[in-house]
């Protein structure tokens, strides 16, 4: 970790988000039919990026990251369906809806470690898709959360069908997170948090309130894992029971590990991959897909890309 | 009474499942070190192996479930002969990556093979018939899936307590390097080992076929479970497995009856209690 205080070399916490919003913009003007998918691709980035924090910088692997996901598109979709179809408000009270969750959920994952945490969270998660399945009145069940319409973006931007203003928005909201989360994981409080990763005895010992800044960490994760539930939520205008699955967590995870963990922008990366690739393989055959992933991750593990990357380098440097 | 009988028995039948799915997971987990969660996908490999060699080559059952657990068996070994012994030293995280992605390219391999349908493992007479018990007639399947479970709990407990073997696998789990200074053949035992949890794995495919269908999803849609299992019963106890198999089995068989529209929420809520009261398993304080 280049976390040597004497010489802080921090990128200023603005430049990625510029970037996002850079790429984004031109993806939005270069490929007008792929809204849809530019959409997706930065709503999933957002949801990978909040797991970053979690699993990335503060250390806690979590099969569960869903339930935050969901609770923030359902709590979206209802806002939207009960109470007004403004989007930046939906937005917030989706953002804490998923942050009400991670508290109380974290409260009291976070006394456990290791594998009993793991279980744990997939136990939180599966315990919200049950609920969210029994409480048909609310949620639709297994039909879905649908039938609610978003009025239009700052009262001018309206939603159109080709999807214009909802990718916009979506990069818009991808790069205010990634600018959140960047400040957040270079300021003191997210140093304490890389501390706890590399050793809580010592945090501990240092001082720290190690399980009050985790908390705090997972609420944060959840605030944004909330907003990408909520982003999804009001771009599709529909809510599914998989937006709670097992398998939402595992794919994030899987995108995470395949950008790089804990350093932000590996979690953007991943996420563009892994979407990309899924949309290109699963439009032939889903069972393509799962041959593709499946050989990808054995492959990552077997070469991982540091390893890969310095043996390239090397092998370039003594050409050169 | 009657429905507490019924949930009592279909529970300790589905609990028994799990427990001889999970005991390979439990070893390879708790004494080995290594997150395999490819073991959903030694016993949909099992499973397959025993419907095939029994519908399409027409094998007898007692045949072709010996021949489908070796077959799971040889997979295990060749496969961690290969690759998986290369993992051992890694990061928990690249262990569960790696075998993610081989139950991927399994379920996927699987379904290219054999095809998306549910595979049906055909049963002779004597176990396909029922058998009265007094107060219900039961199929003589369940009898059997009982009774192998307490076979294999037994036989797992007296190989790693009271044989040779047990204290190798021990002695090469806890000190590998004095282990193998002391001239135990350290990577035959992990072989063995490994070959034995997938083999079992393959027997519990075959037994819960009934239970749990066979299909390319079968080594994810168990797995939770498996996993749930291995975890509340404390990794590598073996009588941890037991008592959490069976209670978990009669709990999610008794949801099943009674309240089949919540789903998975009394299991998983059972698995969270447990969990919170036992973090290391059900048996260790």
């Amino acid at each position: 970790m280049s976390t040597d205080s004497s010489a802080p070399r921090v990128a200023p916490a603005w430049r990625a988000p510029l970037v996002v919003i850079a790429i984004g913009s031109i993806a939005w003007w270069a490929l007008p039919d792929q809204l849809g998918l530019l959409t997706r691709i930065a709503i999933t980035a957002l949801f990978v990026l909040s797991l970053d924090l979690v699993v990335g910088i503060a250390g806690l692997a979590t099969l569960g990251h869903a339930a935050l996901f969901g609770a923030g598109a359902y709590a979206a979709g209802l806002f939207a369906l009960k109470a007004s179809g403004e989007p930046l408000i939906g937005l917030a009270v989706g953002a804490g809806a998923g942050a009400l969750l991670a508290l109380a959920s974290g409260a009291f994952l976070l006394r456990y470690h290791g594998f009993t945490f793991l279980m744990l969270t997939v136990a939180v998660a599966q315990i919200a898709a049950s609920l969210a399945q029994k409480a048909r009145d609310w949620t639709g069940g297994d039909d879905g959360l649908s039938g609610f319409t978003m009025g239009p973006l700052l009262g001018r931007f309206a939603f159109d069908l080709e999807g214009r203003t909802a990718a916009l928005y979506a990069i818009a909201v991808l790069a205010l997170g990634l600018y959140v989360a960047r400040r957040v994981v270079d300021s003191p409080f997210g140093l304490a948090v890389r501390g706890i990763h590399e050793s809580r005895a010592r945090m501990a010992a240092l001082g720290t309130p190690v399980l009050r800044r985790l908390l705090a960490m997972y609420t944060l994760a959840g605030a944004l894992a909330g907003a990408a539930g909520a982003l999804s939520a009001q771009t599709n205008a529909i809510v599914g029971l998989d937006s709670l699955s097992f398998a939402l967590s595992a794919e994030a995870l899987v995108m995470l590990i395949l950008g790089g963990a804990g350093r932000l922008h590996g979690a953007l990366i991943g996420a563009v991959v892994f979407t990309l690739l899924h949309h290109t393989a699963a439009s032939i055959n889903p069972y393509h897909w799962l041959f593709i992933i499946g050989a990808a991750l054995m492959v990552v593990v077997l070469l991982p890309p540091q390893k890969a990357w310095g043996w390239l380098r090397s092998r370039l440097g003594t050409k050169a | 009474m009657q429905l507490l009988a019924n949930v009592l028995i279909d529970g300790l039948a589905y609990g028994m499942v799990l427990f001889i799915i999970a005991v390979g997971l439990s070893v390879t987990l708790g004494l080995m070190r290594f997150v395999n969660l490819a073991h959903g996908a030694f016993a949909m490999i099992g499973g397959y192996a025993a419907a095939l060699l029994t519908r399409e080559a027409q094998w007898s059952f007692w045949i072709a479930v010996p021949v489908a657990v070796a077959a799971t068996a040889a997979l295990g070994a060749v496969l961690e002969a290969l690759v998986l012994r290369h993992l051992y030293r890694r990061t928990e995280l690249e262990q569960v990556l790696f075998t993610i992605g081989l139950s991927f390219f399994l379920i996927a391999l699987t379904n290219a093979l054999a095809g998306p349908q549910v595979q049906l493992i055909v049963l002779p007479p004597l176990l396909a018939q029922s058998v009265d018990l007094g107060f219900r007639t039961l199929p003589a399947q369940r009898l059997l899936v009982i009774a192998a479970g307490l076979v294999v709990a037994a036989a797992a407990a007296w190989t790693v307590t009271r044989t040779r073997f047990g204290i190798w696998l021990r002695a090469a789990v806890d000190h590998p390097d004095t282990a193998a200074t002391l001239g135990i053949p350290i990577r035959t035992v992990q072989c063995a080992s490994f070959a034995a949890g997938a083999a079992l794995a393959g027997l519990g495919g075959v037994l819960g076929a009934e239970l749990m269908p066979l299909e390319p999803y079968y080594a994810l849609k168990y797995l939770v479970l498996v996993l749930v299992v291995v975890a509340v019963g404390g990794m590598g106890s073996l009588p941890g497995s037991l008592l959490a198999a069976v209670s978990l089995g009669i709990v999610e068989t008794a949801s099943k009856y009674l309240a089949s529209d919540w789903g998975g929420l009394f299991f998983f809520l059972a698995m969270a209690l447990l969990l919170a009261w036992r973090p290391n398993g059900l048996l260790k304080r």
